[in-house]
């Protein structure tokens, strides 16, 4: 019974983090409506910008703030360069255009920083909690947090600004959202900024855990995609609770049922399992429209 | 009285083809005006134009300023509100929410909220279904939403794109009885595309004739309605 809570909980760290970076693609979907390939290789690329400024010597909340100011800018920059170039060439185009990126950001970090592991610290206690009988370690508990908060803030922005309305507004209807007066251009570099922002927030609470190195962030962002999948793809309460879901599934299956080198079956599994029976994901809305 | 708009020598092209062949008209502040003609003779292309929705040629000056280089978001800005054909709801969104998003320019709260109320009196079916998914709405509804969300912005000129499209005639006429209203007691000038020209000429102070990109005829709504001759060639009735 011990061992299957361990599990659970152990699931739910993981969890934690596939939750945010799926809140981060879910985010550009919201946004955009298209799916960020290089999510991954950005929150990474923007952890290692956070590990240069802590190694010169930077305090670590400051780092953390001033990294996910840097890679906002950089999200931006990124639909105003690469993304804004190409909006109006076919799906295909684009979804080649964001794996070239993929590549680009990691082999760029590989080129810059090398590709040994670096260790990242972490801003919570190193003492594991007691909890029951179970040992919790407090980075993992802190990591979840920092997801709960930064997901409670973007469904605050999402109802209840402005802001947030545009933006659900430009990703349906881009050509109506101009009639009203928005400012199409400017919302979807907002969008970018602000996923680019919080996959920052991810790669910085992942680090500390899988160390940091170029590929950190692949194995996660199948993850992701499995989390923001069966949660929804337009939802991001749906992402966070995917992303728990994932998370206990893959280590639970993976001790019990398919051993630890099937784990990330699981989350392929998942992803086509979800397409096919429920396209729209545990929250999705399924959208009804009068033709 | 400078018109509110003054429209010159418009051209409009889609791709290679050339739509608008050099359109002129004016509309007076306060005013209903029709655009009428058959289908393709370039209506619903004008008030594109107008919005900067298409590649044009020509001067559009509203208000005293020119504005056919301008972005439709600015155009939007200087109090131009346009309802597309085929509305442009936001279905994904609710009721509420494309009301919201109308008066997404606008800074003064108050005020935004005072019109939330008239439009719901003007309106009271939308109202009823104001958290209801828009893409849920009847036609009927979904014209009176897209209106309202025009008027949301508390525009000076009401481009209304074929209101009547695919609306049973009892539901038009509620439409274009309250447009009357709104007419009058806001002040709102309204250009108004239709090809039920019957109905347009009796909400209409003055009518423009389309024919193939240009305007072949023009008077005043009573004028028009009196003359059998125009009616016969032009509306078909």
């Amino acid at each position: 019974m011990n061992a299957f809570l361990d599990q659970i909980f152990a699931g739910l760290a993981t969890g934690g983090i596939y939750a945010s970076v799926a809140l981060a693609l879910v985010m550009i979907y919201q946004a955009t409506h298209l799916v960020n390939f290089a999510q991954g290789e950005m929150a990474m690329f923007s952890t290692y910008i956070a590990w240069s400024l802590i190694n010169a010597g930077m305090p670590y909340w400051a780092a953390f703030f001033l990294t996910i100011a840097i890679a906002f800018v950089l999200g931006v920059l990124v639909e105003r360069i690469i993304v804004r170039p190409v909006e109006r060439a076919p799906v295909l185009s684009v979804v080649v255009v964001f794996i070239g990126m993929l590549v680009i950001f990691n082999s760029l970090a590989g080129w810059i920083y090398t590709y040994t592991i670096k260790v990242f610290p972490s801003p919570f206690p190193k003492q594991p909690l007691h909890w029951g009988g179970h040992f919790v370690s407090a980075h993992q508990l802190g990591a979840v947090g920092v997801t709960l908060v930064v997901l409670a803030l973007l469904y605050a922005f999402f109802r209840y600004t402005s802001l947030g309305l545009a933006m659900r507004a430009v990703a349906q209807n881009p050509e109506s959202s101009r009639l009203v007066g928005i400012r199409v251009g400017r919302m979807l570099a907002l969008g970018w900024g602000l996923a680019s922002a919080i996959g920052a927030i991810a790669g910085m609470m992942v680090a500390p855990t899988v160390y940091l190195e170029p590929n950190m962030m692949s194995g996660i962002l199948l993850y992701a995609f499995a989390a923001a999948l069966v949660g929804g793809i337009d939802s991001p309460a749906g992402a966070v609770l995917g992303g728990f879901l994932v998370g206990v599934l893959e280590n639970l299956l993976g001790a019990y049922v398919v051993g630890n080198e099937l784990k990330l079956v699981v989350a392929l599994v998942l992803i086509v399992g979800v397409l096919v029976v429920k396209p729209s994901g545990l929250f999705g809305k399924v959208h009804v429209t009068r033709v | 009285m400078a018109a509110l708009l003054d429209v010159s020598g418009l051209h409009a092209v889609y791709g290679s083809t050339r739509v608008l062949h050099g359109i002129d008209f004016s509309l007076e502040e306060g005013s209903i005006t029709a655009l009428l003609g058959a289908n393709g003779a370039g209506k619903t292309t004008t008030l594109r134009a107008l919005c900067a929705m298409i590649q044009t040629e020509g001067a559009i000056c509203f208000d005293g300023v020119r504005i056919e280089d301008k972005a439709t978001e600015e155009i939007v800005r200087l109090g131009i509100a346009h309802v597309p054909d085929g509305r442009g709801t936001f279905v994904h969104l609710t009721t509420e929410e494309n009301l919201r998003l109308g008066a997404y320019v606008r800074r003064d709260r108050r005020a935004v909220a005072e019109d939330f109320e008239r439009i719901y009196g003007y309106f009271p079916r939308i109202k009823e279904r104001r958290h209801q998914q828009a893409g849920t709405l009847s036609g009927g509804e979904q014209q009176m939403l897209a209106v309202s969300r025009a008027l949301m912005l508390r525009p000076r000129l009401l481009l209304l794109d074929e209101p009547s499209f695919g609306l049973a005639p009892l539901v038009v006429r509620e439409i274009f009885d309250i447009m009357g209203t709104i007419n009058t007691n806001e002040k709102v000038s309204i250009l108004l595309v239709e090809q039920n020209a019957a109905m347009a000429l009796d909400l209409a102070d003055h009518a423009y004739l389309i024919e193939t990109g240009r305007v072949v005829f023009s008077g005043s709504a009573d004028e028009i309605k009196r003359n059998d001759a125009v009616r016969h060639a032009y509306l078909g009735y």
